[in-house]
């Protein structure tokens, strides 16, 4: 990997973030309604709200404003809270993790079930299983996601009670924070019945959250498969006797991979921010909720920290996808 | 998953085990609810999510009654006013220590209030606070006497003095823990209450335990666990499914199911808040008295009270409800007669022909529970009678400015009485004084003199059979002038699952919980 | 006559016959749907609430006693005018600005490119939300907001076309024979850069209407009491319990729409472009 090709990347990002935190500054407050009555609720006096908007430094001219809440990230300060005056940073933190592990987790699931289902009915293409799960794929792209979470919530939450309602791990199972991960500060805590419990509370929202990518990347694996299964080398490769299973796996899946990989990178980022309905309904502490509620309640600092937060996830996330594609496929040259 | 199933049946039948060690109660009080606090330092809180769970952990000098409005002694074991009105004096409960072991004082009575009133205190500048100042206001100086004795000394007789230090706003914490903390101290209170702050994950939980030495009767549950639902749907099916024992702000739909359900429980009691449509009374349409009469004639409450609120509310026709003191009954209410309605717009030659902009709420409220359905029936009523509304919505921060400029021609809107004053809701919404854009609290702009006059007038009058006259003729006006449609008077429910005993509700919802224990 | 042929390649698709006949069913409806509905959709009927499927309201009633089937008729145009309105919304900027950008390369292209990046730098639902926020919630503005999230998806889609398009010989040829700018653009690289738009212009209306039923779940959505099927879908999780007909309907509605477009996309794709199963 060049190292000129990373710095120019580095410089985009660099670039790209300045514009974001001066797009996010200038639509905040393009809309309507003062943080400071807002906070202050319906009947405050106009002394109270000029009192305040002082407090949070509002009164100030907006290039001030802006200058210096720069200056201040430049110092990777990402200001307080208008709300509770507590550190963004710091209410990013755990939220943000508990988001990353909801994504992640429903990254594998769609990744798993989805390349699954993909493959299955590329080998099988015609079968009903290829219609079946192409049918069933092309539901979940279609359906509107609060609405699947609240029905399977209450399928296998109330009526057949086999899940948990929501929440991350079971009333009094908190294991003590050190990552943040429930999984992970479950298992270093040694608490394995934790750990189960934990999971046990992730599997409804990260597979709702993992429908539109499974399905997705269902239908894009299983017409990379079928392309790929009809070249020369894996036509070869079957008359040269080999099992099946040895063709899909070694030659045909890996070439199907690259598509793949794209998709899995580009939703992921779909993912850490399309988590707001997802966290809404099952009671997710993560960091799609805050953002919508600080929005709500004009909490300028808290949304653009967690916007540029976003904003840097999802260049990272590209970065690494590109990177993944260059060791996959030596033959993609990485242009600038 | 067959394992992951029976694994987590074993931890949950596990986990009441190691709980239940105490005879009476104990145990684990969940409780859902739809939002987190903001600040659980009271002085600093303007949310409804943050009060619930700060009362439980701090406390006043006096307190409402456990069901009703009623001042009761807290941390100040009795009090006496001077004889001018001026000076307000305490005598404080001896032997309380705070969560963190200092103990409490006059000293801490006045550190607590001198910090939101003066400026010069070393800790004003570690908080907004907005509401206590204002009930506070008129304090001048605040003097210790000795270590259990503190006065209060105002600028006038200030009559509501004692009820706003019976609300939330006004908690005492701890000198120490104010230092210690600074701007800090709302992420860590330190009270004297029946609960200690443990924990808190934002957006998710936050954890009460026992105060073990409290003054008081203690708690009888180990400790309660605050849940953020934000959703209502999940909110229900929480309590429904155990996974909460109390379950706040469901749709009034969802609580007829909650009543059918053998293992809930539902209280009522009447709340001290009104919703409202107020008439712009400075748009040249709504000008007209007559035409604000024939709208009221427009609506029909007894429906709208069914459909939207599933008969959880009674309708309203004064600017209070009636569990307030002074309530006019006398005011005979604007029946629905949508053939008279017509009868008035036309001979008030009203303007058929334009869209009218009928302002909803877009959050809901306890006054107001689904503001955009209750806008859509009243948008059918007015249709009813030949009045074409449009339905308008903004979004919430937008809505308050907008409303506070004066730019609708109706609104819905409401409040919530905290401190039961009748003057709370008159001078507060409908005095000339509170008719100033921008952030007019009167969204109405109805700016009548002589009711203001009243209003004033009944401020500085001490003599409550007087302050009673004042305040029926403020109404008679009111009634006559119609600036809003008073729609109704919710009434406050909590539902919880009947392993819960005593379970507390006072008028404006909010208690204590040291009292509640839970079967297994 | 290659158009004809496209359209037969269309109809021998399975998916693209099926998804044009989900369309068809709720175009059918948008139109002609108001001399069918039996009831006014706007129209409470306070004591006939929640009243589950019956001859009388095939669909059952909502929370005001307003009959669902005459409601989800009415609301067919309301979600048909989203995918097209929002669509053309992110559709027109966005070619405009992947042609300029594609064409004309250099500083232009990456002025254009960054400003994109930036907008896909929010998550989308945060950016409509954001957009709905500044201009007000209500349904003009929700398909501005949908349509806006989405402008740089179409400005990369075609950019990328055209980078191909450009080096191939035909336009350097026409260059050279001395072509304008707006000739060359509008006559041969547009025309061949259509294909990929279209196809992800037909997915993209399905997304939109998805997009506003979140907007809806979030209240932010279609102006009340306006059936649209997103904000009816949202009210009705109130009553999945008590009433589970109220979301049930106008959910089915947008699953059957949205999986026209996607069916319908995904056959248009086979037969335009089947180098494009990655879109």
């Amino acid at each position: 990997m060049p190292i000129g090709y990373l710095s120019k990347r580095l410089f985009h990002l660099a670039l790209i973030l300045l514009g974001v935190s001066l797009l996010v500054f200038m639509m905040l407050r393009m809309i309507p309604g003062d943080p400071a009555r807002l906070l202050l609720g319906e009947f405050a006096t106009a002394e109270d709200l000029s009192r305040l908007r002082a407090q949070m430094g509002l009164d100030r001219p907006y290039p001030v404003q802006y200058g210096i809440y720069l200056a201040n990230i430049l110092q990777g300060d990402l200001g307080n809270s208008l709300r509770n005056g507590a550190p963004v940073a710091t209410e990013i933190g755990m939220r943000l993790v508990a988001t990353l592990e909801l994504a992640v987790a429903a990254m594998l699931i769609a990744s798993l079930a989805g390349i699954a289902a993909g493959v299955i009915s590329a080998v099988r293409q015609y079968s009903v299983f290829d219609y079946g799960s192409m049918f069933m794929a092309l539901i979940g792209v279609s359906m509107p996601i609060f609405w699947l979470g609240l029905m399977l919530m209450y399928l296998l939450a109330v009526m057949f009670p086999i899940m948990p309602m929501m929440g991350r791990i079971g009333m009094g199972n908190e294991p003590e924070v050190m990552t943040g991960l429930m999984l992970v500060d479950t298992l270093l805590a040694g608490e394995f019945g934790d750990f189960l419990d934990a999971l046990h509370h992730l599997v409804l929202p990260a597979f709702t959250l993992a429908t539109i990518p499974m399905a997705i990347v269902a239908r894009i694996t299983r017409s990379s498969m079928l392309e790929v299964l009809n070249k020369d080398y894996v036509r070869t490769a079957r008359a040269k006797g080999m099992g099946e299973v040895v063709v899909i796996l070694r030659h045909a899946l890996r070439n199907a991979f690259l598509p793949v990989v794209t998709v899995l990178g580009l939703n992921l980022g779909l993912l850490l921010g399309g988590a707001v309905l997802t966290e809404t309904i099952f009671s997710w502490p993560g960091l799609g909720r805050y953002v919508v509620d600080s929005l709500m309640a004009r909490d300028y600092a808290a949304v653009q920290g967690c916007i540029l937060v976003f904003a840097g996830l999802m260049a990272f996330i590209n970065l690494i996808v590109d990177l993944v594609y260059a060791l996959l496929d030596p033959r993609i040259r990485v242009h600038a | 998953m067959r394992k992951l199933i029976i694994g987590m049946a074993l931890a949950l039948c596990l986990l009441p085990a190691i709980g239940w060690c105490a005879e009476k109660s104990g145990g684990t009080l969940v409780w859902g609810r739809g939002g987190d606090s903001v600040s659980l330092d009271l002085a600093q809180a303007t949310d409804g999510e943050s009060i619930k769970a700060g009362i439980q952990v701090l406390e006043n000098l006096v307190i409402f009654g456990k069901d009703s409005m009623n001042v009761e002694p807290q941390l100040a074991e009795s009090w006496k006013v001077s004889d001018d009105g001026l000076t307000w004096t305490f005598k404080l409960r001896k032997g309380v220590k705070f969560h963190d072991g200092y103990p409490f004082n006059a000293r801490a009575v006045y550190d607590s209030f001198a910090r939101v009133i003066f400026k010069q205190h070393p800790y004003y500048g570690y908080g907004k606070w907005q509401y206590p100042a204002m009930s506070l206001g008129p304090v001048k100086d605040i003097q210790v006497i000795d270590d259990y004795t503190i006065a209060l000394i105002t600028e006038k007789p200030y009559a509501p003095l004692l009820n706003n230090l019976a609300l939330w706003l006004c908690p005492i914490v701890s000198p120490k823990a104010m230092a210690d903390y600074k701007d800090k101290i709302g992420m860590h209170p330190v009270g004297t209450g029946p609960f200690k702050f443990k924990s808190w994950t934002k957006d998710d939980q936050i954890v009460l335990e026992r105060n073990n030495d409290y003054w008081g009767e203690k708690a009888k549950v180990d400790r309660i666990v605050l849940k953020s639902i934000p959703e209502p749907s999940a909110r229900l099916m929480a309590l429904q499914s155990g996974t909460v024992d109390i379950a706040d702000d469901l749709d009034p739909d969802s609580i007829a199911l909650v009543k059918k359900n053998p293992k809930l429980a539902v209280i009522e009691r009447p709340s001290v808040n009104v919703g409202y449509l107020a008439f712009n009374t400075e748009k040249p349409r709504l000008k007209d008295p007559k035409v604000r009469q024939a709208l009221s004639h427009a609506i029909d409450k007894d429906t709208l009270i069914k459909t939207i609120f599933a008969g959880l509310a009674i309708p309203a026709k004064n600017p209070f409800p009636p569990s307030i003191w002074s309530y006019n009954d006398a005011n005979k209410p604007y029946e629905y007669n949508p053939e008279k309605a017509k009868k008035m717009l036309a001979e008030a030659k009203f303007d058929f022909n334009t869209e009218i902009e009928l302002w909803a709420m877009p959050v809901s409220r306890a006054y107001m529970p689904d503001p955009v359905k209750t806008a859509e029936l009243l948008q059918a009523y007015f249709a009813a009678v030949g009045v074409k509304a449009k339905i308008v919505r903004h979004e919430w921060g937008a809505y308050l400015s907008k409303v506070g400029n004066g730019e609708h021609d109706m609104c819905m809107f409401g409040w919530l009485g905290g401190n039961s004053d009748p003057d709370n809701f008159l001078y507060g919404l409908l005095s000339a004084d509170t008719a100033k854009p921008p952030g007019a609290s009167n969204a109405a702009f109805w700016k009548n003199a002589e009711f203001t006059d009243l209003c004033l007038k009944g401020q500085k009058t001490f003599n409550k059979a007087e302050r009673t006259k004042i305040y029926l003729k403020a109404q008679e006006i009111f009634h006559a002038e119609a600036p809003w449609a008073p729609l109704v008077h919710t009434i406050n429910v909590r539902c919880y699952s009947k392993k819960l005993h005593d379970v507390p509700l006072r008028p404006n919802g909010l208690n204590s919980f040291q009292m509640i224990s839970k079967e297994k | 006559m290659r158009r004809w042929e496209t359209f037969q390649d269309l109809l021998r698709s399975r998916s693209a016959t099926f998804g044009m006949a989900l369309i068809a069913l709720v175009l059918l409806v948008a139109v002609i749907g108001p001399a069918l509905a039996p009831h006014d959709p706007l129209k409470p009927v306070p004591l006939d609430r929640l009243k589950g499927p019956s001859e009388k309201n095939l669909f059952g009633t909502d929370s005001l006693g307003r009959d669902i089937f005459s409601r989800v008729i009415y609301g067919a145009r309301i979600s048909i005018l989203i995918g097209l309105i929002s669509v053309s919304i992110s559709l027109l900027p966005g070619t405009l600005l992947g042609l300029v950008a594609g064409y004309f390369g250099g500083r232009v292209d990456s002025l254009i490119m960054r400003l994109m990046d930036m907008l896909l730098a929010f998550p989308a639902i945060l950016l409509a939300i954001f957009i709905t926020a500044i201009l007000g919630p209500n349904l003009p503005n929700t398909m501005v907001a949908v349509g806006i999230v989405y402008i740089p998806h179409y400005a990369r889609i075609v950019r990328a076309s055209v980078l191909s398009l450009r080096e191939q010989l035909f336009v350097q040829a026409i260059a050279h024979l001395g072509g304008g700018h707006s000739r060359i653009l509008g006559r041969h690289i547009l025309p061949n850069a259509l294909p990929p738009i279209i196809v992800y212009a037909t997915l993209g209306m399905g997304t939109a209407v998805l997009q506003a039923a979140a907007l809806g779940f979030l209240g932010l959505g279609a102006q009340p009491p306006q059936p649209e099927w997103g904000a009816m879908l949202s009210e009705g999780r109130q009553y999945i319990q008590i009433a589970p007909h109220v979301a049930a309907f106008p959910g089915a509605a947008i699953l059957v729409l949205v999986l026209g477009f996607n069916l319908f996309g995904d056959g248009l794709r086979d037969v335009l472009d089947p180098s494009l199963r990655s879109v």
